[in-house]
């Protein structure tokens, strides 16, 4: 069983049919990038994983989308629970102005019970070592989240993440704002983190999805064109619309 | 910072010398079984040939997702190049055994023409050659490359002499020694083709450590 099981999903915004008939399970403890070009509805469809398109007005999905054998796309879903269990790493890093200790233990102020300083303290270290910040940050943790690198804060804010004990990340362009270095060292930390979470990322960088990924999924104009092992979409693709993207003759 | 590139690099390279193990083994083998005239011996070497061929294709394959995912460069990108070509010459190089094996078996029931010198000889070159190749490759050791290199001439002046020794001596006064003649020609150039292998893996280590072409300019190798 995949982490997350998507049967016959369809998004429209408003009149403009933005995810068309997508069919796919992704990978528990896996990575699973998601590559195409701008617009093709990639992060639309991370979105529905984890219902941030509700925010949206006009927006109308159906089809199922199964994450632990409940289909979140059912009105009764715990909205809690599905962002505790599918949490999102965006673009840009986004801390809260608050201290870095405070930035991790928010989720479990808000959704914790019985909430001691000590588990506190105990969950701040094992979430920063889990992004490998604790040596680092261990003396600094009541500085401002906003002193950090932005390499550092994209690190703690999938520490916070983790926080909460998600059991798939999904990560957004998450290395788009970082440098060649600092996005090599992000890379390094999905494939530590993908002994214990699933991992689904879009990414608009084609190489990225290469090295770092074991599944690829190809989207254009809203369809899922190909998904399958990533060594096969980079050697072997099977429909020649993959073929010319990966290849840079699309367009 | 260990790149994640290096630790599959570090297994492409564990291959690459598993099957050049596999490919001295059955040189090894087939010359074993030629001194000792044993036909199961050299039945061994055919019957494993599959295995080789086999390491073959799933380090081509290795190589091929490997330049796709990682888009390697410089130093990188000719190991990478390097390992295919020098996976390539290693299977062919087990091909060359399995070819000598098969003249030890047309050989293993007739009469020996005559006590084997040159060929021994010649298959313990071909041996070292095979052996230094792949050393040179383990340790990127240039100067043992150039030295494997500069052994051919010698590979080529015992087959020559091989030639020459069983076309006069036995072909040409009884063409009916051909049966028994041509299997052992054949095997020294079998065993020559071995050292024209060696060599080019030598070339390849040359060229993946200092990115300089040696192949087709031997008077290079000197310098």
């Amino acid at each position: 069983m995949g982490s997350i099981e998507v049967k016959d999903l369809n998004l429209w915004y408003g009149d403009f049919h933005a995810l068309k008939d997508i069919s796919c399970a992704f990978g528990e403890k896996k990575i699973t990038a998601i590559i195409g070009p701008s617009g093709c509805g990639k992060s639309t469809m991370l979105r529905v994983f984890n219902r941030m398109n509700d925010l949206i007005e006009g927006v109308r999905t159906e089809g199922s989308v199964v994450v632990q054998g409940r289909n979140i796309l059912e009105e009764k879903t715990d909205l809690v629970w599905l962002r505790k269990t599918v949490g999102m790493v965006f673009q840009r890093p986004n801390p809260f102005p608050l201290s870095i200790y405070e930035n991790i233990v928010f989720g479990e102020k808000i959704h914790g019970v019985g909430v001691t300083r000590a588990s506190l303290d105990r969950i701040v270290e094992e979430s920063l070592r889990s992004v490998l910040l604790w040596d680092e940050l261990k003396d600094k943790l009541q500085r401002s989240a906003l002193s950090l690198s932005l390499e550092q804060r994209q690190r703690l804010c999938i520490a916070r993440l983790l926080a909460v004990k998600p059991s798939v990340l999904l990560m957004d362009e998450p290395c788009s704002a970082l440098d060649p270095q600092a996005t090599a060292r992000i890379e390094e930390l999905m494939r530590e983190l993908k002994r214990d979470y699933s991992i689904i990322i879009v990414t608009h960088n084609m190489q990225q999805a290469a090295r770092v990924s074991d599944d690829t999924g190809f989207m254009l104009l809203g369809e899922l064109v190909e998904f399958a092992n990533t060594d096969t979409i980079f050697t072997a693709p099977k429909d020649r619309r993959t073929e010319e993207y990966i290849t840079g003759r699309y367009g | 910072m260990e790149r994640h590139l290096d630790e599959v690099l570090q297994e492409l390279h564990k291959d690459i010398l598993k099957i050049g193990a596999l490919a001295q083994e059955a040189i090894f083998k087939s010359i074993e079984a030629l001194k000792n005239r044993d036909r199961s011996e050299a039945q061994q070497v055919i019957d494993q040939d599959s295995k080789i061929d086999e390491l073959e294709l799933a380090i081509d394959e290795k190589c091929i997702d490997l330049i796709a995912r990682y888009q390697p460069m410089a130093k990188d990108l000719r190991f990478i190049a390097t390992g295919m070509k020098i996976n390539a010459e290693l299977e062919r190089i087990a091909d060359l055994a399995v070819d000598i094996a098969e003249r030890v078996c047309e050989l293993a029931d007739k009469p020996l023409l005559k006590p084997l010198i040159d060929i021994p000889k010649l298959s313990e070159v071909a041996q070292k050659m095979v052996r230094q190749a792949i050393d040179a490759f383990i340790a990127r050791d240039v100067q043992l490359a150039r030295e494997v290199a500069l052994s051919d001439p010698e590979a080529d002046r015992l087959r020559d002499a091989i030639q020459d020794e069983l076309t006069n001596d036995f072909l040409s006064k009884d063409p009916k020694t051909a049966g028994r003649a041509v299997p052992l020609l054949l095997i020294a150039r079998h065993l020559e083709r071995i050292c024209d292998h060696a060599t080019n893996i030598a070339e390849d280590v040359i060229y993946m450590v200092e990115a300089k072409v040696v192949k087709h300019h031997l008077e290079q190798l000197d310098r």
